[in-house]
């Protein structure tokens, strides 16, 4: 396995440590184990923290110096004009030192806990990306994909702000609402109760409005989503709206599908402006009490019109951090529950991996054995296989044949250890496959599956996609031996040329000779036709024999296939039923027995006339 | 803290490609450019505003709001320096103060009132912009020609209906906010030196200082979060092909390569988040230092004229007040031009897709096509062709009779599949004319003609829905126990009925979780419960199970039971069954008649049939290069 650990820099870390990381804290509740992951970045959290700090230290002074201006600008304790200028000079400077102060240490604030979330992200990322590439097939049979780039998407984005805007916020908001309301009680009970009086009803409703979007929010992705379905099918699916003059039905449905949504919408709309507009207005009402009880105390003499300015100023800084309050809130019930479901998915065990003393797997003469396989989906009450045997030698082609559901398939995905056998065992020249490292096991094993995914790159990058080292005259063969080539060779960037979701779509029998390209470019010991030419004509598919006989020497070939005429020159064919086999032999032989590969061969190849007389002898 | 430059990073990616396998990506590379474009096009700005026009009344009391709720937000530091100046003056002035505290109480109300007010219709608006505009797409896709939609991709379409609206809407719901910042911006400066011509003019003198500053900040800003933007999509989309892909992924061995490949672009997504963040931080020591410029000038300046006499402590108060709300608008206008660039590209684009040619319109005297036509077929020297220069069909004519099923067979390219296409008039023909029951097509409606032929086509196409919604699509009257019937007269009923719910399963991502055989049943009951007289069918030609492949034949002859049929056939028995065999080859009708006529003539056809392969299809390209040069020299 090629590591690729040089040239890194150094801030950069190494990405198994990083994942490592990731994984350690398994069993703690989600918020504590995000928050220690996060308190990693010791040195970027610890100024962001200070930073908080001393930001909202230094907020809070700034209105105390302008209350002091403005007495001083009044001349209240009553020094000469010149000693009042320069108290004067004096205050601005020092207002204009706080400002500045206040400027950087909130920019210090922002950036470093934007930063810590950020290498947090970075880091989960990697461990997300790492654990689901190694989730066996097992695991991906029974989660929707979708869902899963759900939590690898979102769910990572509710944890990577979860230190900026949740464990910041803590911090700033009690330093400002502590610190704040000691300095405003104690500077006047009344006034300072005032003042106040605004925050626990702004806080409440802040949160609990939040809480509320965030709900209708989830129940509009989904209205969103249904509304997605019904356009993305329609356009996928145009010709059989055209076909069946459905486009009147399609606008029922989408208007359906729209009036759910645009409902929600507005209730979301509601919902916020309710709040933030009865905020705002419970915060003036506590103002306008500021005002006309200081202004009673002011003419009463009891306290100077800068100190009720202060009052004033405190009010105004103090107003946006408590709004905020809501999403502090909802950042904690974000991150609780995106880090449930993201923790869940990092910490399920990769049930197929190397054992402790694997050994790379030596290929000597290239003999596969199959040796009384069991196997069962998980979760499945009855087994695929049951007890299959069988024994391939380099050189051989071996044709299985069988009902959908027969476990053809099966047999495929078990040789590279996409699934692990229930019982029996699968060697290659008498190692057994557990006993191999995986990464030497899957080199010598190519599958060629039914379906092939094409990735977002250039036919050349496809191509070569299990050997990325290969140069470009070997990817040219295997494409020819394909016979793939001559398409290429028609593209407008030929081996350039972008395939995938957004680029030139393949038809199905080219993306089928694109897998087997791939295939061929390995050099397999033991390659593995899993249906894999059910879309390709039976001329070409022939062509694509004829190439890769060369090859086919030192070699075991697998077909499976429900057209015969893919695998009847086999060397040994397997006629597989319920999990068994029941049937084997060559072609000649098989058709002598007179059994079921024969009623196959019949049904595939007679007229239906023919075919009913057939049926009625059975 | 490092700042990175380009050639930094450049460096770092070439030192990484080194030791990178040439041919290795993981996501694709890139995503759609974002136009730094005209902020105002006239022409979009008309288009668009047709969409607002329905709300216009809405938009123009919100408008009226939004300029109350600036009067208030203006109003209330003047209430506290008249409060402080008329109220709280030596010896107090209760009556005036207590003046102050109404007025201040009567600004808050209204304060709330048009804040409610503004906002709520803002919002309604546009949220009901957006979905008028989706659904005005919407409804032009579904008249746009098939041409057109067999050449675009259905992603960049979906992007239109999402991502393009939904920036229309960010910039209808900010741009109301916009006109009020721009009023605040102009009131405070009113004010400001109507208060105070002298110190007004030295402390807006800080204002300019902050647009410099922006003007200077915000094309690299924008390009900062742009390339953050980027990079965080590149790298979801990197995220979500390792998913979609992993099947592929495992069994080539491709995970250590894909982990490396990705930790780059997360690293060089990490790398260009923290730029960003930077770009954006780095306003707030600037915006701060600004404002305590401000405030220092009116202490010392307003102070010392406090200091003589010459001023009221108030109007300082005030002044202080102002000066802390002084930047929010500029902040907030700047913004406002990018939103507004964006709007008018999405907008252009919207345009586009509104403006796509309907290619095939009903006549106005179009008559609906009843089912007492008598359903026969006919092509009249028909040409036709995408490329009009390059016919796919050359003058063909043939008629299919009321009640007769008639095979078309041929080589791969022949025009078998426009042929079919036409009789729905998914395309229009070059010249000659299909006639269905004795009219031509193109004088009946569309919506009729649809409902007069079923069309069953190669891949059976499933939406999300329960089975039952999935065989009467489009014919709602059907009842249940006609859908159950035509289910069971295809043979589609006993697997329908081991399905977990029966006929209400819901079907997800397209049927996937029906095996191909039983999704073509499905489209076969489909086409029953249609009931057209006419059915045009293409088989399919991916090879399914033999054992499904003989319950579709059952299927198929059920189905063409009293209709008439025109058939794109590629199995032997499908062909053989038929009244008559139409043999098309390069876009010309070469043979016609039945299967024993046709093998008594000793064409193609019965050349091709002789070959004994299980369908035309299965025939290799060489044996037909053959039959073709043998067919040339007789």
């Amino acid at each position: 396995m090629i590591t690729l650990k040089a040239g890194r820099d150094r801030a950069r870390g190494d990405a198994r440590s990083h994942i490592a990381a990731a994984h350690s804290g398994k069993g703690r509740v989600p918020l504590v184990r995000l928050t220690l992951f996060s308190l990693r970045h010791y040195w970027q959290a610890t100024i962001a923290i200070g930073a908080t700090v001393i930001a909202a230290l230094l907020q809070l002074t700034i209105p105390r110096l302008l209350g002091e201006a403005i007495d001083r600008a009044q001349n209240i304790l009553s020094v000469t004009t010149e000693g009042a200028e320069q108290a004067l000079w004096w205050s601005a400077l020092t207002l204009l030192a706080v400002s500045i102060g206040r400027g950087i240490f909130t920019l210090l604030q922002n950036y470093f806990a934007e930063s810590v979330g950020h290498h947090v992200g970075y880091e989960l990322r990697l461990a997300f990306y790492d654990k689901v590439q190694r989730l066996p097939y097992s695991y991906h049979d029974k989660v929707h994909s979708g869902d899963l780039i759900t939590v690898g998407l979102l769910d990572l984005e509710g944890l990577r702000i979860f230190f900026s805007t949740g464990l910041i916020r803590v911090v700033l908001l009690s330093v400002l609402l502590g610190f704040g309301a000691w300095l405003l009680i104690s500077t006047d009970l009344l006034l300072g109760l005032l003042s106040l009086s605004f925050a626990p009803f702004v806080a409440w409703r802040s949160s609990s409005a939040q809480l509320a979007l965030r709900k209708t929010w989830l129940i509009l992705q989904d209205k969103l989503s249904a509304l997605t379905r019904v356009m993305d099918e329609n356009l996928g699916g145009i010709r059989v709206v055209r076909a069946f003059s459905g486009q009147k039905h399609e606008l029922e449905k989408f208007d359906a599908a729209s009036r759910d949504a645009l409902e929600l919408a507005h209730e979301r709309v509601g919902i916020r402006v309710r709040n933030t507009s009865v905020m705002t207005f419970s915060f003036f009402i506590a103002m306008g009490l500021v005002l006309w009880a200081g202004g009673t105390k002011v003419i009463a003499g009891e306290m100077t019109v800068g100190t009720l300015a202060s009052f004033l100023t405190f009010m105004t800084i103090l107003q946006m951090p408590v709004r905020q309050l809501g999403l502090m809130v909802n950042s904690f019930a974000r991150a609780s529950i995106c880090g449930d479901r993201f923790f869940s998915v990092l910490d399920l065990p990769v049930e197929i991996e190397d054992r402790p003393d694997a050994k790379p797997l030596e290929v000597t003469k290239g003999t596969l054995r199959f040796e009384n396989v069991h196997f069962a989906y998980g979760g499945a009450k009855h087994s695929t296989l049951s007890g299959v045997s069988f024994e391939a030698r380099a050189g051989q082609t071996i044709g299985i044949v069988g009902a959908p559901g027969s476990g053809k398939s099966t047999i495929a995905h078990l040789v590279p250890r996409l699934y692990d056998v229930t019982a029996g065992r699968i060697t290659i020249d008498g190692q057994d496959i557990r006993d191999v490292t995986l990464d030497s096991l899957r080199r010598a094993v190519a599958v060629v599956q039914q379906d092939t995914f094409l990735f977002t790159t250039t036919i050349e990058n496809n191509i070569a996609y299990g050997d990325p080292w290969a140069k470009e005259t070997r990817i040219e063969r295997a494409a020819e031996s394909a016979q793939l080539h001559n398409y290429i060779a028609g593209l407008p960037a030929d081996y350039d040329t972008v395939v995938g979701e957004r680029g030139v779509s393949l038809s199905g029998g080219q993306r089928q000779r694109l897998a087997i390209a791939r295939s061929l470019l390995l050099k397999p010991a033991i390659m593995i036709f899993d249906d894999s030419t059910a879309a390709i004509d039976a001329g070409t598919e022939h062509r694509i024999r004829r190439a890769i006989r060369r090859y086919a020497e030192d070699r075991v070939t697998i077909i499976i296939s429900h057209r015969l005429s893919s695998l009847m020159h086999a060397d040994k064919i397997l006629f597989l039923e319920c999990g068994c086999v029941t049937e084997e032999g060559n072609h000649e032989t098989l058709l002598a027995l007179g059994g079921r590969y024969r009623a196959l061969y019949d049904l595939q190849t007679r007229p239906p006339e023919v075919l009913e007389l057939g049926g009625a002898a059975q | 803290m490092k700042t990175t430059n380009p050639d930094e990073e450049q460096m770092a990616s070439a030192y990484s490609t080194q030791r990178r396998p040439p041919h290795a990506t993981v996501g694709s590379h890139t995503i759609e450019e974002e136009v730094f474009g005209k902020a105002y096009d006239p022409r979009t700005v008309r288009r668009i505003w047709k969409f607002v026009h329905p709300y216009r009344r809405r938009i123009y009391i919100s408008i009226a709001a939004v300029l109350a709720f600036t009067v208030t937000q203006l109003a209330i530091p003047l209430i506290i320096g008249y409060a402080i100046d008329s109220g709280m003056v030596e010896g107090g002035n209760l009556t005036n103060l207590g003046w102050a505290i109404a007025a201040f109480a009567a600004m808050v109300l209204l304060n709330y009132g048009a804040s409610y007010l503004q906002e709520i219709q803002v919002g309604h608006v546009a949220e009901n912009v957006l979905f008028d505009m989706r659904r005005a797409m919407f409804a032009r896709l579904q008249a746009v020609s098939l041409s057109f939609m067999d050449k675009t991709e259905v992603g960049r379409l979906m992007s239109r209906l999402q991502g393009d609206v939904n920036s229309m809407q960010e910039f209808l719901e900010t741009s109301i906010v916009s006109v009020g910042d721009a009023v605040l911006l102009v009131g405070i400066v009113v004010v400001l030196l109507s208060l105070d011509w002298g110190l007004g003019l030295l402390t807006l003198s800080t204002m300019p200082a902050l647009f410099v500053v922006r003007l200077f900040w915000l094309p690299r800003a924008k390009r900062a979060f742009w390339k953050a933007h980027e990079t965080n999509s590149l790298t979801n989309g990197a995220m979500a092909e390792g998913i979609n892909g992993v099947r592929t992924i495992q069994n080539l061995d491709r995970q250590q390569v894909n982990l490396d490949l990705y930790d780059d672009r997360a690293y060089h997504n990490l790398r260009t988040q923290l730029t960003g963040s930077k770009y954006a931080q780095v306003m707030v020591p600037i915006v701060d230092t600004l404002t305590g410029i401000a405030m220092a000038t009116v202490i010392v300046a307003g102070g010392s004229l406090v200091l003589n006499g010459s001023l009221q402590v108030g109007i300082v108060v005030a002044f202080l007040f102002y000066i802390q709300r002084f930047f929010d608008p500029i902040r907030s206008l700047t913004m406002q031009y990018s939103i507004m660039q964006r709007a008018m590209t999405s907008g252009r684009r919207i345009i586009e897709v509104l403006d796509l040619p309907v290619a095939i319109d009903d006549k106005p005297d179009a008559v609906a096509l009843t089912a007492d036509m008598d359903g026969s077929v006919e092509f009249r020297d028909v040409v036709f062709g995408y490329d009009p220069n390059r016919p796919v069909l050359k003058n063909v004519s043939f008629r299919v009779n009321p009640g007769e099923t008639v095979a078309i067979v041929g080589p791969t390219g022949s025009g078998k599949t426009s042929a079919m296409a036409l009789v729905h008039r998914f395309y229009e023909v070059q010249s000659g004319a299909v006639l269905v029951g004795g009219h031509d097509v193109r004088e009946v409606t569309q919506e009729s003609l649809g409902r007069q032929v079923a069309m069953v086509l190669q891949e059976p196409f499933l939406f999300t829905g329960s089975v039952l919604e999935n065989i009467r699509y489009n014919s709602e009257r059907a009842h249940r126990d006609d859908v159950v019937a035509a289910a069971k007269a295809v043979g589609a009923h006993e697997f329908i009925e081991r399905l977990p719910q029966g006929y209400d399963t819901i079907l997800e991502q397209r049927g996937s979780n029906l095996s191909l055989g039983q999704r073509q049943l499905l489209s076969f009951a489909r086409a029953l419960v249609a009931d057209a007289k006419i059915l045009v069918l293409d088989e399919a030609t991916a090879s399914i199970d033999s054992y499904t492949e003989r319950e579709i034949q059952k299927a198929l002859e059920t189905l063409l039971k009293g209709r008439t049929g025109m058939v794109i056939a590629h199995r032997l028995a499908t062909i053989r069954g038929a009244d008559r065999i139409i043999v098309l080859q390069n876009g010309e009708l070469i043979e016609e008649g039945n299967h024993d006529q046709l093998m008594e003539k000793g064409g193609l056809y019965a050349k091709l049939y002789n070959m004994n392969y299980a369908s035309f299809d299965d025939i290799p390209d060489e044996m037909l290069e053959n039959i073709n040069a043998g067919a040339a020299r007789t």
